[in-house]
Parts: C-alpha cells; structure tokens; sequence
C-alpha cells in the first residue's frame, strides 16, 4: 500500500502557497524549531516552494547540537574510566567534544554503547552490578520523561550503580533568549510538535504576552508545515499575535499529563548552558534534591570542567536563525557529517546536516556558473 | 534521538508496576513504556519517543507518518541498540 500519495499532496500543497501568495502582502521571517521539521521541510523543499519574501530560519530545536561542549567533556571524561560503562543515543557518539568524542573513546577501549531507550540502560545496570553505569541523558521536554522514568525506577529498586549524566534543555526558555536578542529577526514560530504533545502549548502563552509573536505548533508532515506557515503568515498580516494548534492529531491544550508528573517528580528547573547559544536562565531541567544519588556529574566530580567552543564553527549564528548553513566557509568542505566541526552537521536531525544531504549537490552546481 | 515513531502495540503487561508492551515499527518492535498512554490498548497505534508512547493516534496517521520517515531515511539508526536483541 502506497501511504503517500504524493499526487494529492502535491495539489493541496499548490493550494497552500496560492494562498500565501494572496495573503502576504510583505515579508516574513519564520523559525521552525525542531530539528525534525527542518528535515521535512529541506527533503521537501518547501522553504524554495513559498512565495518570495517568505523566509524560513532554522531554530535550535535538536538537542544533540545544543549539548554544551563542556557537557560531551563530562561525558568523554567519564566514559574513560575502566569501572563505567556509558550508554547514550547513538547520535551523541560523533560529537565533538574539546579533545575527543564518544566514538573514539569506544574506539580506545572505553565502554561505550548505544541504546535507543534509557529503560534498556536501566536494564544492563540491574544485570550488571559490578559496571558503574551512567546514561547520557539529553534531549528536550519530549525526552525528559522518558529518562526521569528511569530515574525514578531506579530509585524504587534501590539500584546502585545507575546514575544520569542529565543535560536536558526547554524550548519556551530558548524562543524567550531568541526574541530577547537585539540581533532577532524571528516574527513568527513553528512550534515542536512532539514537545508539545508531552508539555501541551499553554506555557507557550507567556511568550505571546511578553512579545507579541504567533505561535503555530505544527506536525512534521509537508503538508502539516504548509497549513502551520499558512497559519502564521494569516495572523502576522492581520497583526494578530496567538498560540494556535495545527498539530491537533497528536497535541492537546494540557498536553500528556502522565508524563508531566513523573518530568516533575524528578527533574527541577535549571539555567542551563546550550552550545552556540551560551547561558540560557531557567533553561534545563537537573535532578531534584531527593534524586541526586543518581547524578553522575556529582558521582565522578566533573562540576568543575569547563570548556571554550572553538571559532571556525558559526553555529551559534545558525542554531539563533542568523545565518543558514550555507553561509559557512567550512560547509560541505572542512565541515562534513563524517568530520563535523560542529554539531548541528553531526547530528541527522542538525540544519547542517539537513543542508548537506539534500542541498550540496544543487550548491555545488552553483558554485561552477 | 528527537524523532518519535509511530508503531502498534502487540501486547500490554504489567511489570514492576509499570506497563509495558511490545511495539511494532514496520519489521522491527521494540519494548516500549505504556504508562503515558493508559487510554492506548492492543491493537492501537501510538508514537513512540525513546521507548516511550507519548501519544495515540488513528492508523492511517500513524501509517502516513511512518512511511514519511522511511521516506527521508531517518529510521535507520533511530531505533538502533546495541543492547535489544530483537
């Protein structure tokens, strides 16, 4: 069976941006957050199919590019040592860090491994007492849970010798450090649409007060980023400033409430550094009190390490929808996703990356004329 | 790891006091928590995000939304493990 059906998708999509073309009446600077919708919207090109003066910018909605550099020294640090094993998302594995990444400690003998889910990390600690086992906890609030979950489970069981090397970010804190920017271009979002489907969009409605932008929480479909750009593009010209859901098959008002309560029971909020972006308050999320037997950083004593990002790298400008991908001297030449030198071209959900697999080609050709 | 991947649930027991079922993702399934989706039964579909079911939605949804992911080769290695040995 054929679920795409790339014929009728196509009509509607025409009808979309026949509209936009007769609702803009200027032009527009939209961000879309997630890493995921960057990925649709390249594979489908609809960032060349909206009508001029309509511009899309690339958020910094993948967490793996926004893991603070000091963050993946922990966690090279940590998995060097001969007692522990680490497990992490496989994406994390070729970041780089300031001297190394995970990759190449496997390589040399770390224990390093790659899961897809922590409870499997919980799972190798309960059959291996004898590992130290610290799981790499990164991701947004739609990855929070999952991973407070097993914290929590590991507290009722009483294991010992699980922690977390916990690196969670929040998305309203970082749009509020976008819009708070002099340097700010962004008149309207797309809001992450699995984000929401844990957290809801109500918290979203500060960020409407205190700026007057529209918010469009949209789903990752081609179809599903028209109707939200749409979406954006009818309240900018009528001056409205809302949150509005397109994502109504997987996104609620509350949001998942059951995964709100165990996020809450033990994470806490925290200022939170992100990578490109710098010290964001109130950010991240870190283990409460009544969990911080389960934190790695305190665990293995990296508190203190620091790090400095190196300079050749614009992700900052591209993670704050600055500059695109292709404005860098380094794309698709000293940066590729077999050697990054920055994250957002390691990750597969990174704008660089997303840039690199559907773009060089017609870049390259350009480049020739 | 942001992706969340639409799959149907297999089976649903309850372990440790938490519920579990195994969720299939086109060839592959993977043991998933349902304790987020407790309106979610045997046969239903939900997207699923690092082992977790976040949310129900109908079939032809979540159908639609795995093919697309297929489509753009972000599967491959979002659901590999080196510790699952399904």
């Amino acid at each position: 069976m054929k679920y795409l059906d790339e014929y009728r998708d196509e009509k509607i999509a025409r009808g979309i941006v026949a509209e936009l073309s007769r609702r803009a009446t200027r032009p527009w600077v939209l961000m879309e957050i997630c890493g995921g919708q960057t990925h649709t919207l390249m594979r489908y090109g609809i960032d060349e199919m909206l009508p001029a003066g309509i511009e899309l910018v690339h958020g910094p909605g993948c967490p793996v590019c926004v893991t603070s550099l000091e963050t993946i020294d922990k966690a090279t640090e940590i998995a060097s040592r001969p007692d522990v094993t680490l497990i992490s998302y496989g994406d994390m594995l070729r970041v780089p860090g300031s001297h190394t990444d995970l990759f190449h400690v496997k390589a040399w003998g770390g224990d390093v491994r790659v899961v897809y889910s922590p409870t499997e990390a919980l799972k190798f600690a309960r059959a291996n007492p004898g590992r130290k086992v610290v799981f790499f906890a990164v991701g947004f609030e739609t990855t929070a849970p999952a991973n407070a979950m097993a914290v929590w489970q590991a507290k009722r069981e009483g294991l010992k010798n699980f922690s977390i090397l916990a690196s969670h970010v929040l998305v309203p804190p970082a749009i509020r450090a976008l819009l708070s920017s002099p340097r700010n271009r962004v008149q309207g979002f797309i809001g992450p649409g699995h984000v929401c489907t844990v957290m809801g969009y109500r918290e979203y409605e500060d960020l409407i007060r205190d700026f007057h932008v529209p918010i469009v929480v949209g789903g990752f479909e081609p179809l599903d980023l028209l109707e939200a750009i749409l979406m954006l593009v009818t309240q900018l010209e009528e001056g409205r400033a809302a949150v509005e859901n397109q994502y109504v098959r997987s996104v609620t008002y509350e949001g998942n409430l059951f995964a709100q309560k165990v996020l809450a029971e033990v994470f806490e909020v925290c200022d939170r550094k992100w990578r490109g972006i710098g010290g964001i308050p109130a950010s991240g999320l870190s283990l409460r009190e009544e969990y911080v037997e389960f934190d790695a950083d305190r665990i293995f004593g990296t508190e203190g390490v620091t790090a400095d990002e190196p300079a050749e790298c614009i992700s900052a400008e591209v993670l704050q929808g600055l500059k695109k991908p292709t404005d860098c001297p380094a794309f698709g030449t000293r940066c590729t996703p077999e050697n990054p030198l920055g994250a957002p071209m390691v990750s597969s959900e990174g704008a660089c990356a997303a840039y690199y697999q559907y773009r060089r080609h017609a870049i390259a050709a350009k480049g020739t004329h | 790891m942001c992706l969340a991947i639409p799959g149907k649930i297999l089976n649903s027991e309850v372990h440790n006091g938490i519920r579990v079922g195994r969720v299939r993702f086109g060839g592959i399934t993977r043991e998933t928590c349902l304790d987020f989706v407790p309106e979610a039964l045997v046969g239903d579909y939900v997207i699923v995000h690092v082992g977790f079911a976040i949310s129900r939605v109908d079939r032809e949804e979540a159908e639609r939304s795995y093919a697309l992911l297929e489509s753009m080769g972000l599967l491959k290695g979002e659901l590999e493990s080196d510790l699952e040995d399904s």
